[in-house]
């Protein structure tokens, strides 16, 4: 019994490692402590995201090209994040602000570059560029490694139903109006078609570029949306004026 | 017998939810999954059905009947055989993708066969299915020898096993049908999540049921680590796939995190998956089969409680490390350096306490195959648990964040250290579990080991030449002041590297394989005829006792 007048390292434990109900609360204390420090305050903290103009949420047709961006696993590959050093910012244009993925359900970062970043690649092309790219990338840039992606200029765009789209994503916290929502499927058609009247989409989407995109005008098709969601990225913000260089400048914590 | 009535009825509505939910299906990929589930659900019904013992149930009264064996290992038997499968078709997908970023013609022009559908199906593969079924097939062996009780709820056991399985045929053919939500390790969409919600509450229950009811006073180091890990992937896994579907009928959904604070959930996730699925996990698979194997009790309880305790608490903060200089906060990017870095120490802890394990033990590294997979394991547990700290430090990061170096970091860890401690708990196992003096051949383990080994280096030192090669080709600025290098320069350069990769993908795959065979063998009741490993010759020469000599 004279073991016992000495006590032992860590003796206290040994009612921890006989109740299993103990055991699991203490470790679901353990592990939920991390999280709820590093998350929470992202919701509330005000400069987690800075205040720029110009972000706005994706059009039907942008959107739907978007969904085909996550369905074939672009992530994988292309991240859509720049950061602030003066190489990527040289090769891929000024670094990603927090409020340009605010509308981003599921946000696209990534986490590898097997190719090159996407996060400003609206607008550096063509239309046409984007399109023999997809169909076949060896033809353009005979060093790519990417899959050929020909499949997409022959499947018409028939997803879901696109109110259904944006209804769920304003149930996501996407402003998106009633008129929005109620004509998604009408502005689908709009951004694609050269003939159509498109002021009031551009009324409801500032700077949504309208035409064929795929260089067929009698189909809407795939790569129609993939190409309009391609053109897009990075194009929202302008991060080249005067005034956003100063207002940028005063952002902090990053 | 009202049991099995409700159980058959459950079955039975689930069966008509399957019917219902095809006839309704807004796409294809759900209407196809719907069929998969409606014939699982089939299955549940006629096995409860006819497996069910009608004469026994007469005679008590519908109580269970009593127990056969002192443990409940057919599903333990089964886990051996699939995790032995799991892991050859993740394997092989890993091999023809690491081939595809070599050679894109193996891209085959085919939306099912694009890198980008497989990469989910090759990761997916070798954690969930090969990792998931490991570690749910081990635990209920660990549970019973270390509670000294048969598994609790047997029939929500088989749940469980099952349900999983459903799981990854779901998962993987979403994948190839391009069902997915578009987040690393979390792709399933929102019915499969749920279907995994139900699974993983029933895996808890059994898991502590079983613990409740356990004639060990204590419960064993290795059940705190099991628990620890279904606690924390039910968490992760409920708060990530937080998701609103389009429509019931359908398979697309919408996270409801986006933007940054999607990222950080994400990896919130992501690294815990990594700290939890694949670490506290096969912890405990370490923690069991390391001093059985050895024959040596486990080096010491002390660093056991110390290094359980801050590696759960440590885990959890490190997430943010996959996000530096993104347009996360800087104080969120911080925080994840500094707990990264301090989670260096509790994972070198559990290195320290599996390797000293075997004081006194040494010996068998050269006589025993399995010991030596074992130590090895636990060296990459090491080097991989010291290099991702160091590739958290946030100006190493700089360099190596979207480069090929993360995917050697996760392969030296996923290859040497789950695959390896894997690998030695199958054939640990398979003879135990089909009462077999040995496996069928203590060689063919050795080709295996060395095979592996080789694989992981080929792999592994591939991977650190480009992805420190890209890094620097990417900021590379010539003496006029640009950027030297285009980026498809930097992609051509990695060529030969992509190769090499493969060669040790090729290595590492032929070695699962032999084991497939060893254990397909050891099953069937074969016992190869063969010399016994080397056992070094004894050299009087060379056994000089050490003198003594007086300090200076």
């Amino acid at each position: 019994m004279s073991s016992e007048s000495i006590k032992e390292p860590y003796a206290g434990h040994k009612t921890i490692e006989k109740n299993v109900a103990l055991l699991g609360v203490l470790a679901f204390g353990a592990v939920i402590v991390g999280g709820v420090v590093e998350i929470a305050p992202l919701f509330w903290i005000d400069n987690t995201i800075e205040k720029v103009a110009g972000v706005r949420p994706y059009t039907p047709l942008e959107q739907a090209g978007r969904d085909i961006y996550v369905r074939e696993g672009c992530y994988a590959c292309h991240s859509q994040m720049i950061r602030p050093f003066r190489d990527e910012v040289e090769r891929y244009g000024h670094y990603s602000l927090a409020a340009e993925s605010m509308y981003d359900h599921p946000f696209q970062w990534g986490s590898k570059r097997t190719g090159p970043d996407l996060a400003r690649v609206g607008l550096k092309y063509s239309d046409e560029w984007h399109v023999q790219h997809l169909k076949n990338p060896q033809s353009v840039v005979p060093e790519s490694v990417m899959p050929q992606y020909a499949f997409l200029a022959d499947r018409d765009l028939k997803g879901s139903d696109p109110s259904a789209d944006l209804t769920a994503l304003s149930r996501v916290g996407v402003p998106y109006t009633k008129t929005d929502i109620e004509k998604a499927a009408e502005d689908l058609k709009t951004q694609a078609d050269p003939m159509a009247d498109a002021s009031d989409l551009q009324k409801r989407y500032p700077k949504a570029q309208v035409r064929d995109f795929d260089g067929n005008p009698d189909r809407l098709t795939e790569m129609d949306a993939l190409v309009a969601y391609l053109q897009v990225l990075g194009t929202m913000v302008d991060t080249t004026s005067a005034a956003a260089q100063e207002e940028l400048s005063k952002v902090k914590g990053r | 017998m009202e049991s099995l009535v409700s159980r058959a009825g459950l079955w039975f509505a689930a069966f008509l939810v399957a019917i219902f939910m095809f006839v309704n299906a807004v796409d294809t990929g759900f209407a196809i999954h719907m069929v998969v589930f409606g014939l699982a659900a089939l299955a549940g019904l006629v096995i409860s059905l006819t497996k069910s013992n009608y004469k026994v149930l007469a005679a008590i009264g519908g109580a269970l009947p009593p127990d056969q064996s002192r443990y409940d290992d057919d599903l333990v038997r089964t886990g051996v055989i699939l995790t032995t499968f799991w892991g050859c078709v993740g394997f092989l997908v890993g091999l023809y993708i690491a081939l595809q970023l070599a050679f894109p013609a193996l891209n085959l022009g085919f939306e099912y066969t694009t890198f980008g559908r497989l990469r989910p199906l090759h990761t997916s593969a070798v954690i969930f299915a090969f990792g998931g079924t490991a570690l749910i097939t081990t635990s209920f062996y660990i549970v019973q020898r270390t509670c000294r009780a048969r598994l609790a709820l047997p029939g929500l056991a088989r749940f469980v096993f099952w349900g999983y399985q459903l799981f990854i045929v779901l998962a993987a053919t979403g994948y190839v049908l391009g069902v997915t939500q578009g987040k690393e390790y979390a792709e399933p969409e929102w019915y499969i999540d749920l279907w995994l919600t139900l699974v993983w509450v029933a895996y808890l229950a059994v898991f502590v049921m079983t613990l409740i009811k356990r004639k060990e006073p204590h419960i064993y180091v290795a059940n705190w680590f099991f628990l620890s890990f279904i606690i924390t992937v039910a968490l992760l896994h409920l708060v990530n796939n937080a998701n609103v579907p389009v429509s019931l009928f359908g398979s697309k959904s919408y996270p409801v995190w986006a933007g940054v604070q999607g990222a950080l959930v994400q990896w919130w996730y992501g690294h815990n998956a990594v700290g939890f699925f694949l670490t506290a996990g096969f912890l405990a698979m370490m923690y069991y089969f390391v001093p059985k194997q050895a024959e040596r009790p486990v080096y010491s309880y002390r660093l056991s409680i110390l290094h359980f305790w801050s590696l759960i608490f440590l885990y959890i903060w490190a997430g943010p490390h996959h996000l530096h200089y993104t347009a996360l906060p800087d104080w969120a990017q911080t925080l994840g350096m500094v707990f990264s870095v301090m989670l260096w120490m509790p994972s070198w802890g559990g290195m320290i306490n599996g390797l000293m394990t075997l004081n006194g033990a040494w010996d068998k590294v050269r006589t025993d195959p399995i010991i030596r997979m074992m130590v090895l394991s636990l060296a990459f547990y090491g080097m991989s648990t010291f290099e991702g700290p160091m590739m958290s430090i946030k100006s190493v990061n700089s360099l190596s964040h979207y480069t090929d170096w993360t995917i050697g970091h996760v392969h030296s860890g996923a290859l040497g250290w789950n695959g390896m401690i894997t690998f030695a708990a199958l054939y640990y196992l398979t003879p135990r579990l089909w009462n077999r003096t040995r496996m069928y051949s203590q060689r063919m383990i050795n080709w295996h080991f060395w095979l592996a080994t080789l694989g992981i280096v080929f792999y592994a030192s591939a991977m650190w030449v480009t992805g420190i090669m890209e890094g620097l080709m990417w900021r590379e600025y010539g003496a006029d002041g640009y950027l030297v290098n285009s980026f498809a320069e930097t992609v051509a350069a990695k060529f030969p590297m992509y190769v090499l990769r493969a060669f040790g993908g090729v290595l590492y795959l032929s070695g699962a394989l032999i084991m497939a065979f060893n254990v397909w063998q050891t099953i069937i009741g074969n016992l190869r005829q063969e010399e016994p490993l080397r056992q070094a010759a004894y050299d009087p020469n060379a056994d000089r006792p050490l003198v003594a000599a007086p300090a200076e």
